[in-house]
């Protein structure tokens, strides 16, 4: 946001609908959860109230703390991986014709697909005995199968993540690169920038804002990923695939341990919550520098 | 000067292979029967047949569950871009009390993991009587639509210049004409943006979708899952469901690519 603006506090008046919107469908779900997560509940008229102890017994079970380091590193890779690809591949777009155009549907079509049946196509194609990519892949002499190796599973994974979602980075992007002047590009020319000076000095400023929009959509969602592993591995093979999400939807539906999952919901929330504020806040600290 | 590098136009050829791939795939499974896509493996398929596409364009369920799907998508992205519009506005223009705090905390609703949230949402839309309506969905789905069309509106607000503001307040237009036919105009590519992804997002997400609906609202995204469970895995249906759902989509961005070149003009983001 622009540091020279008018300060006027009934700009209230036009963030009202949003507030009302949000805090009907947001703000009443998360307090029915924490009530829930401070009570022991048998049926919905059994109920005692227990404290913290849920948020102890979360936070010292060896089975969370496993599925949130296999969390927090599929969320790194993902991050790793599909921003700077999407980066490049916005770069690479051509910005008008009919290539442009069908480039732009192309992107956009695995975002499209319900996230179950990418986690099916996924599960189809990369099978070693009837999918192309595991086929592929044996043909060639790898002896692939991600139902038996967790590596393989958690490269199947990522492949699939990448494959669904660097489109969104890409898309981004793209749109934020049409901002830049192109007064901006012959001064860099004139100059005598390399590529990369022109990326670093004039594009990267720009991209900014959208790249921020980027980053914490792929950390939230990946961070919360369920249904795709959920129809590819199952969590599989073992617990090597289990993440956060999965485990917690075993203990909430497979058990029915309200209170206890809906504890660990409440932790989930804040570590997302955490990782967020901690980005947002050091890009935003940056910018005042600067 | 062109920005596009060799090494970026590789990249982006060699991706739209690793794109087509399983689409083709995608491709290749709605045309087989299901012995056929368990029984071998076939680059090409060898006896192809139209029986998927059949099956669901003659049960009534799909048809239904496609236009609850739109119904609910339509309204949601109705209500998100109207709601965002004045408050991402606002944020363009103004400071006022809470407003940085105002604008994450507008995020953070996008951080609830879904497993657990379910329950509330479900007893909340029942007892307020919208359960199974599309109108439940719309509502809940705005939990992070709503959001993110702020981000995304405020992003393209933001780089057009005040000056556009005091030149129609000095030309005497009313606030209301100059909003609706000056502003919003300039900004109409950041709104087929956010109409993309407010589109994107309701259509493709399932687990609130499934929790507010019974028998009546039912969407297409959960017909899919249930057809599944019903005789094994039914791949060859869903691979063909799963290519009707992606068209409606591909047309929402079909009209708005222009924009998403052109509307950015003057967009800082």
């Amino acid at each position: 946001m622009a540091q020279d603006k008018a300060q006027d506090n009934r700009a209230w008046l036009g963030v009202l609908p949003v507030m009302l919107i949000v805090a009907f469908s947001g703000v009443i779900p998360l307090m029915t959860v924490v009530n829930y997560s401070v009570q022991d509940i048998l049926d919905f008229n059994t109920r005692f109230f227990v404290g913290f102890e849920w948020y102890r017994e979360t936070l010292t079970d060896p089975r969370f703390i496993d599925a949130f380091l296999r969390q927090l590193g599929f969320s790194a890779a993902v991050l790793a991986i599909e921003i700077p690809l999407g980066i490049v591949i916005a770069r690479g777009m051509p910005t008008q014709g009919l290539r442009a155009s069908l480039l732009l549907v192309l992107l956009a079509t695995p975002l499209l697909i319900p996230w179950n049946v990418v986690g099916t196509i996924w599960q189809i194609y990369a099978r070693s005995d009837i999918g192309l990519l595991g086929v592929t892949l044996n043909e060639m002499g790898f002896a692939f199968n991600y139902t038996a190796e967790p590596l393989h599973a958690w490269l199947t994974l990522l492949a699939m993540d990448i494959w669904h979602w660097t489109s969104l980075v890409a898309l981004l992007v793209f749109a934020g690169l049409t901002s830049v002047p192109a007064a901006c590009y012959q001064a860099a020319e004139l100059d005598g920038a390399s590529k990369w000076q022109v990326f670093r000095h004039v594009e990267l400023p720009r991209l900014k804002g959208v790249l921020v929009i980027a980053v914490l959509l792929r950390l939230m969602d990946s961070f919360m990923i369920y249904t795709e592993p959920f129809v590819l591995t199952g969590g599989g093979p073992g617990n090597t695939t289990t993440f956060l999400s999965q485990y917690l939807a075993t203990m909430a539906v497979g058990q029915f341990d309200l209170g206890p999952a809906a504890a660990f919901s409440v932790i989930y929330f804040l570590f997302i919550l955490l990782f967020s504020w901690l980005f947002y806040t050091s890009v935003m600290r940056s910018e005042e520098d600067s | 000067m062109n920005r596009r590098s060799r090494l970026s136009r590789w990249v982006l050829a060699a991706y739209c292979v690793y794109l087509i791939l399983p689409l083709y795939w995608l491709l290749t499974l709605a045309l087989r029967s299901n012995a056929d896509i368990a029984g071998v493996f076939q680059l090409v398929p060898s006896n192809p047949t139209l029986a998927n596409f059949a099956e669901i364009l003659s049960n009534p369920v799909w048809y239904e569950g496609f236009v609850n799907s739109l119904s609910y998508v339509l309204l949601n992205t109705l209500i998100s871009v109207f709601a965002a519009l004045p408050a991402a506005y606002v944020f363009s223009r103004y400071r006022f009390l809470g407003d940085r705090q105002l604008f994450f905390w507008l995020l953070t609703n996008r951080m609830a993991p879904p497993a657990v949230f379910l329950l509330p949402f479900f007893q909340l839309y029942s007892s307020i009587g919208l359960f199974d309506t599309p109108l439940a969905v719309a509502l809940a789905h705005c939990l992070f639509t709503v959001p993110l069309s702020v981000w995304i509106l405020e992003g393209f607000m933001s780089g057009v210049p005040t000056e556009i503001d005091d030149m129609a307040r000095i030309d005497g237009h009313s606030f209301w004409f100059f909003f609706t036919r000056i502003f919003l105009p300039i900004n109409r590519g950041a709104i087929g943006v956010t109409v993309f992804f407010c589109f994107m997002f309701s259509w493709v997400e399932l687990l609130l979708a499934r929790t507010l609906t019974g028998s009546e609202a039912k969407p297409i995204v959960v017909v899919m899952t249930r057809t599944v469970s019903a005789s094994g895995m039914d791949w060859g249906v869903l691979a063909a469901a799963g290519i009707f759902t992606v068209l409606p989509g591909i047309l929402v961005v079909w009209f708005v690519r222009q924009h998403l070149v052109k509307g950015f003009a003057l967009g800082r983001v």
